[in-house]
């Protein structure tokens, strides 16, 4: 069971890791992919069924596929998709605030008494999440409807107009 | 160490992996999917305590990472449409010269 955990976390650290320090932005979205894939994984090993198909069909599914797009339609030439490496001040403070950040969750990991009840693994129907979903949770559920309806609206919106006095339309 | 620590090690260190990509890096595509990755970490945070939790049967934490990847949806598509804005408008997506509001 540890050695599945550990196999999962392993993969999905070291593609997410590639990911962030690759130079080329189409390996980079494709590494990505490969670390969305990993927490499916783990969401199946936590029991989660339902949360790790819809990891699979809005990340590796959807979001990478926007993602693909946005770096295609971005570029202007061929030899375009590589981006020139950061400033060695900017690597080096970004790299400290990580540890920083890392150092400080991990003492606070290891200083709070966590209470580890079960040992099974516990897990929910869909039936059960359908009936959560449409009985106490029904009006966040038609909240999200509205944001995810209002976001891609603004999307397009944002994507697609022209301004009117660019030069294209300039007499 | 408990296995609920090793998860929360493992969202640790995904997220600090965001945070580090998010900031080190100035093409705005990346700093985007170093977002991502850290809401990808606090959604593990959250189907972590659900699975050590004494009531899974409530499912509370399962309901929080599906509205957490629908609201991750919406924002992961605009977020792409403002970059594709800005590269209209300035012919690159770095963010070093994204300095203007109006222009």
């Amino acid at each position: 069971m540890n050695a599945a955990l550990a196999f999962i976390a392993v993969l999905t650290l070291a593609s997410a890791a590639v990911a962030m320090a690759l130079r080329n932005l189409i390996h980079s979205a494709l590494l990505l992919i490969a670390s969305w894939f990993g927490l499916a994984a783990f969401y199946l090993w936590a029991g989660a069924e339902f949360v790790a198909f819809a990891q699979v069909l809005v990340y590796v599914g959807a979001i990478s596929m926007v993602v693909l797009f946005a770096v295609l339609l971005t570029r202007r030439s061929r030899q375009d998709l590589a981006v020139e490496p950061a400033s060695l001040g900017r690597a080096l403070s970004a790299l400290l605030v990580g540890a920083t950040v890392a150092v400080v969750l991990a003492r606070a990991i290891f200083a709070t008494p966590l209470a580890v009840a079960p040992t099974a693994t516990p897990t929910i129907s869909v039936r059960q999440l359908g009936a959560q979903l449409m009985g106490p949770h029904a009006a966040a559920l038609l909240v999200v409807g509205v944001i995810l309806t209002v976001a891609l609206l603004g999307a397009v919106v944002l994507a697609a107009t022209d301004r009117a006095d660019s030069k294209e339309n300039a007499p | 160490m408990s296995p609920l620590q090793v998860c929360l090690l493992f969202s640790s260190a995904l997220f600090c992996i965001g945070l580090v990509g998010a900031l080190s890096r100035s093409n705005a595509i990346l700093v985007l999917l170093g977002i991502e990755l850290m809401l990808n970490a606090a959604n593990l945070n959250f189907i972590a305590f659900w699975r050590y939790s004494p009531a899974p049967a409530v499912g509370t934490g399962v309901l929080f990472v599906i509205f957490s990847i629908a609201v991750a949806a919406a924002e992961a598509a605009v977020g792409l449409a403002l970059v594709i804005a800005i590269y209209r408008h300035q012919k690159n997506i770095r963010l070093q010269e994204a300095n203007r509001l109006k222009g």
